[in-house]
């Protein structure tokens, strides 16, 4: 159905400032090293006061068109939960930065983390039917959390850009999507922080749609966790990606490469994107690699990919680890208050 | 009064039922608990429901008709019986009392609590109000810190140990591994109830019960009439129920649970037994220390030695005498109108010998032990296994 529609390159940005869970943890009263071990994450990235989801996604895009001429992208999609203008698209400033427009439709769409594959499953389809001849999707969020709350220890930012055409260097095997009414998380219009229902987020949320999700693209595919070089999930801590791969039957060791929270924090609608950015800095023409995203809400998009030939030219300068680790500055939790506007009077 | 048995039990898992509602667990556990007991639900003329604050976790009052009305039992009588964290042991006696008296002849008893479709803030305010509002809650006291207190007072005075305390959810957990019903089926060690961080120093979060859904529900029935529908009945020996400040401020001791004591001493000479006449006791153990404190305000170990026993194993599974063999409120969980009668369910269990995987030996006497609270409200209850 998809034969030679795929991810024909590929682009990943993350802002330069950390903020280490232990100094999270220090403002808030609590034990750093437990907090960081029972979350799995280390540090998170923290964008500055100039950086929003908006300029993640362009820095992402141009990594991603460096070879690629932008006039021919038919469509922009712009996956985030942290809009810097909640009326105004995210997608037509990227696409006037990176030099796409005018000629394009596009938009941006939310669904909470999983907004970025959602793109990619528009674009495919856009692409399949050659309603388009490219698609940019796009992941970018610069996470809220409330001060204090859990969910302050693993909101990072981050975005990925994926351009889907023909000649792919990762085809599309197939797509499965899993959704339901449930509300695990959620933000309200005019509200500054997100609320979740604590443990609710887990066990009847992001394990029941993402091994429902992974269980019927393997059942779609007539697949099992053998035919997978790689395995990539949604990645609110470095916890549950692990527990999911388990309950689905994937190996730590095909998981590994693919999960970046532990170094970047949740960059949610980015964060799965980005773990399959990871994946294609090292996967071998032939091998398979499983994905799949979560959105709170809530639903998962499943995806299979087979990595094709030309995947080496496709690649970025810099991997993702590269990326994650390059030019690193550590900020307190005071400056971290400053840039991500915590300190109401500014 | 006249002599009255427990012809029935029933109950939900205990979990975070995500999946089902109040009202569903009451149904799930008084269908099992009128199968088991073998009657028709036409024949039960009253029902007691213990429920501590269903108007804070699901916005719900008058949830006694609800109880009738779900069960499919109108129009009979019944009443919500409040008495925080050891409703479900009130409305237990209540149902004893009714039965006892000659009001009724088959009455069901119910415990059942919904707690996590709040945050657990909201929960922990919630639970507060068992103890004192205007002295304790509104001053920040939330119940583990007033545990805590109990504790660093009982580590002062007796040199017990936050070991020993963790002893007792290590405890639980083994025994809960061999309970179906129960929240945490997971072993854990000292070294996990240790590390497990702290929630009010001494206790961590493994000294603490859990947030929990669940109901539980026991058919009881005038002793001269159980065989008709029974063959298993289980006689209640003795009822008990003592009362106490609110606030551990007005306490004369902070070592002990005086309700505690007092329930016990009645108990056991309505029963004309001893401590040692226990095999199976299911304690109040809501956070370690109220273990440790239960098993000696009880009198199987003398004040102040609860501590080292629970570490030396004395409390372990066929041990001295085997405590909390369901999990207790640790490992079982603690859906806090429920466990009243959790506790009588998991008794008639080991009297009738069918708690399997963890059935105690040669039981004939079992101890059932419900606190309202810092131990406001203490209610003891003694069962005898049918011949």
């Amino acid at each position: 159905m998809f034969k030679g529609v795929g991810i024909v390159s590929y682009g990943v940005a993350v802002p330069r400032m950390r903020i280490k869970v232990s100094e999270i943890a220090r403002v808030w009263g609590k034990d750093g090293e437990k907090v960081s071990k029972g979350l799995g994450v280390r540090e998170k990235t923290v964008a500055s006061f100039d950086e929003d989801s908006c300029t993640l996604a362009v820095e992402a895009s141009r990594v991603a068109l460096r070879n690629q001429d932008a006039s021919r992208i038919g469509a922009v999609f712009v996956g985030s939960e942290s809009k810097p203008y909640a009326v105004k698209p995210t997608a037509s400033i990227v696409a006037e930065a990176i030099g796409a427009s005018p000629e394009l439709t596009g938009g941006d769409l939310e669904f909470a983390c999983k907004a970025g594959t959602a793109s990619m499953q528009a674009c495919l389809a856009m692409v399949a039917s050659d309603m388009v001849e490219y698609g940019l999707a796009i992941g970018s969020d610069t996470a809220q959390g409330r001060p204090g709350d859990a969910l302050e220890f693993s909101a990072g930012s981050g975005a990925a850009a994926v351009l889907i055409g023909r000649n792919p260097v990762a085809e599309f095997i197939d797509t499965y999507s899993y959704t339901t009414d449930t509300p695990d998380f959620w933000r309200r219009q005019h509200a500054e922080f997100p609320r979740h229902a604590g443990r609710f987020t887990g066990e009847p949320a992001y394990f029941k749609h993402v091994v429902s999700a992974g269980k019927g693209l393997l059942a779609k595919t007539a697949t099992t966790p053998e035919d997978y070089d790689y395995a990539v999930f949604h990645q609110p801590n470095g916890k549950f990606p692990l527990q999911a791969a388990k309950l689905l039957g994937f190996p730590e060791e095909k998981v590994k490469q693919g999960l970046l929270t532990p170094l970047i924090g949740n960059t949610y609608s980015a964060a799965a994107m980005i773990g399959f950015a990871s994946v294609l800095d090292v996967a071998e023409p032939g091998q398979k690699i499983f994905m799949v995203s979560y959105g709170s809400g809530a639903g998962s998009d499943a995806f299979a990919f087979e990595v094709k030939d030309g995947i080496k030219e496709a690649r970025p300068e810099e991997s993702v680890l590269a990326l994650a680790e390059k030019d690193k500055v550590y900020v307190d939790y005071a400056v971290y208050a400053k840039h991500r506007r915590k300190l109401k009077t500014l | 009064m006249r002599s009255v048995s427990v012809i029935g039990v029933g109950m939900t898992k205990f979990g975070e039922h995500w999946d089902s509602s109040f009202r569903e667990m009451v149904g799930e556990a008084g269908a099992k608990a009128v199968k088991d007991a073998g009657i028709e639900g036409r024949e039960l003329q009253a029902i007691y429901g213990g429920c501590m604050a269903s108007g804070r976790f699901i916005g719900q009052e008058h949830i006694g008709a609800l109880i009738a009305d779900q069960m499919g039992l109108n129009p009979i009588p019944s009443t919500r019986c409040e008495a925080a964290c050891a409703s479900g042991g009130v409305a237990f006696r209540q149902g004893f009392l009714s039965v006892a008296s000659g009001a009724y002849d088959v009455v069901a008893v119910g415990g059942v609590e919904k707690m996590t479709d709040i945050s657990t803030e909201d929960a922990a305010l919630a639970l507060g109000g068992a103890g004192d509002q205007e002295w304790e809650l509104f001053n920040g006291a939330t119940f583990p810190a007033i545990y805590a207190l109990m504790a660093r007072r009982h580590m002062l005075d007796y040199g017990t140990t936050e070991e020993q305390m963790a002893a007792c959810a290590v405890k639980n957990h083994a025994n809960a591994t061999h309970n179906p019903y129960a929240q945490y089926r997971r072993a854990v060690t000292i070294e996990d109830v240790m590390n497990s961080g702290y929630i009010a120093e001494p206790l961590k979060l493994l000294d603490c019960s859990p947030i929990t859904d669940g109901a539980a529900v026991a058919i009881l029935c005038a002793t001269e009439k159980a065989r008709q529908f029974s063959s298993k009945p289980v006689e209640i020996l003795a009822s008990s129920q003592a009362s106490d400040s609110l606030a551990l401020a007005d306490r004369k001791s902070l070592t002990g649970l005086s309700a505690t004591r007092i329930a016990a001493e009645q108990a056991f000479k309505q029963a004309k037994l001893s401590p040692a006449d226990i095999q199976v006791a299911e304690v109040h153990d809501c956070f370690t220390i109220a273990e440790v404190m239960a098993i000696e305000d009880l009198g199987f170990f003398k004040k102040g030695t609860g501590g080292k026993a629970s570490a030396d194993g004395e409390t372990a599974l066929n041990a001295r005498v085997s405590v909390n063999t369901s999990g207790g409120l640790k490992a079982c969980g603690h859906p806090v109108g429920a466990t009243g009668v959790k506790q009588v369910v998991e008794a008639c269990w080991q009297l009738r010998g069918e708690a399997e995987g963890r059935q105690a030996a040669n039981v004939e006497h079992a101890l059932t032990h419900n606190v309202g609270g810092s131990g406001a409200t203490a209610v003891v209850h003694i069962f005898k296994r049918g011949d």
